[in-house]
């Protein structure tokens, strides 16, 4: 297996208090890297620091061995990030919503492959509502719906990518993540949610402890499977 | 470590950095034409603020002539402010800013398509509503015509400099004040080329220097407003 995204000695650091750091991981093509811990150990801003937001307070994150800073839109066309807000405009439908997303996404997306995208996450004829009248739940679909365009996106970062979707929801977005890896891709996820992985699927876990217990290196690496 | 290259969208299909300031060009544009009331409230500001000048100084012609080209470009400045304040915030508040971060697109474009819609719902319609509310000053349709042309050719510049101003004040609290302090000291340039252009033109000077100038600015700023807005974004998502 070829590694694709080396993560080195990242560190990160929050005012005073070290939230994390020596986290140093590869993850190779077809793999996924979940990230675990407590609340406010620091898996959001890890993940914004693999995607590029922010920017590590020591070490650095390699895509294909090139820094991503460096590679800036080459990069982001390879990328697909779900945050925790699901990133739609409420005066808009979710349809525009998804239209617009995938237009910065760089993917020519039309209404019909949009229109579809909807229908796979179950929001069919509520396409054309305004995203403000749609449930959390919903809004979250839109978002995910994202990724089910973005097969061509090498590197999927999503975060807390099971919050308020149901049993359902659930199980399609673990299909999802599992053709993305199938296709080579790579998945960093973070969830708080348990969430039953296929064992059989080629993973790498990392856990954060939380900030308190700063005094070493703050990482702990507690599976690699595939 | 062997590096792989993996799966790409190929490039026939992808739709290049136009689509992508095109798409955000249009989101902007739906959004505001969905939510009319802000677009009307700078316009009804500007209005408001514009006809209560001759209400206030009385109905001296000379000195409304006089005072139209400075009051109608500082209501056009105050005006822009209102809107302003919201260029960034919402899209921070909602988390599609960071979608533009991580767009395929470079961000200086999409900052620079999200300013033309900005001007466009603002700045627009402050210059098409001009002529009308010269109508209060007395000003001759020479004038009228030099005062809207300095608004069509400054305003874009309120925009372009305003959206540096927040872009700084993304995710900060009093955003709009400190807006404000920001923004209002940088557009005194425009701010004495526009109104000088009218008042130029009355005295018989010609503006033609004015608008060079005004010309030269929106030239300048096109090409470094996105890109200051750019950084200071990405240090606002830090």
């Amino acid at each position: 297996m070829s590694t694709v995204l080396e993560l080195n000695d990242l560190q990160c650091v929050r005012g005073s208090r070290v939230l994390f750091s020596g986290v140093s991981v590869t993850v190779n093509a077809g793999q996924m890297l979940r990230v675990q811990g407590e609340n406010g150990s620091g898996k959001t801003s890890l993940l914004r620091m693999v995607c590029g937001l922010s920017t590590p307070d020591h070490g650095e994150v390699l895509w294909q061995g090139q820094r991503i800073a460096r590679l800036r839109e080459e990069f982001n066309l390879q990328l697909a990030y779900l945050g925790h807000a699901p990133a739609l405009k409420d005066d808009l439908s979710a349809l525009e919503n998804l239209q617009a997303s995938g237009g910065l996404a760089g993917l020519s997306c039309s209404e019909h492959e949009a229109a579809s995208a909807l229908a796979q996450v179950g929001l069919r004829e509520r396409e054309l509502l305004p995203a403000r009248v749609l449930s959390q739940g919903q809004r979250k679909r839109v978002g995910i719906a994202r990724l089910a365009l973005s097969t061509a996106a090498a590197l999927w970062v999503l975060d807390e990518p099971f919050n308020a979707l149901d049993e359902a929801a659930c199980t399609w977005l673990q299909g999802l993540i599992a053709a993305q890896l199938g296709r080579g891709g790579v998945v960093v996820l973070t969830s708080h949610q348990g969430r039953a992985w296929d064992a059989t699927q080629p993973q790498v876990a990392i856990t954060l402890q939380p900030p308190r217990a700063a005094a070493d290196a703050q990482i702990a690496r507690v599976a690699s499977r595939g | 470590m062997t590096a792989v290259v993996l799966p790409l969208p190929s490039r026939a299909r992808l739709p290049g950095a136009l689509h992508g300031m095109r798409c955000i060009f249009m989101r902007d544009l739906r959004g505001v034409l969905r939510r009319r009331t802000d677009a009307a409230a700078a316009l009804v500001f500007f209005v408001i603020v514009v006809s209560l000048f001759p209400l206030g100084v009385g109905a001296d012609p000379a000195l409304l002539r006089t005072m139209a080209p400075g009051v109608v470009w500082v209501a056009a400045l105050l005006a822009s402010m209102l809107s302003l304040a919201r260029l960034f915030a919402d899209d921070h508040l909602d988390g599609t800013l960071e979608q533009l971060l991580l767009s395929a697109t470079p961000l200086p474009l999409l900052v620079l398509a999200k300013m033309a819609a900005h001007w466009l719902t603002s700045g627009l319609l402050l210059a098409l509503a001009s002529p009308l509310l010269a109508l209060q000053f007395d000003l001759s349709a020479a004038a009228t015509a030099v005062l809207a042309a300095s608004l069509l050719l400054g305003t874009p510049l309120l925009s372009l400099i305003g959206g540096i101003g927040a872009a700084l004040t993304v995710g900060v609290r009093g955003a709009g004040v400190l807006l404000s302090l920001l923004v209002l000291p940088l557009v005194v340039p425009v701010l004495i080329f526009g109104a000088g252009a009218v008042s130029a033109n009355e005295a018989g000077l010609g503006s033609g220097a004015h608008f060079s100038l005004l010309g030269a600015m929106l030239a300048l700023a096109l090409v470094l407003a996105p890109l200051a807005a750019s950084a200071a974004l990405r240090i606002a998502l830090e």
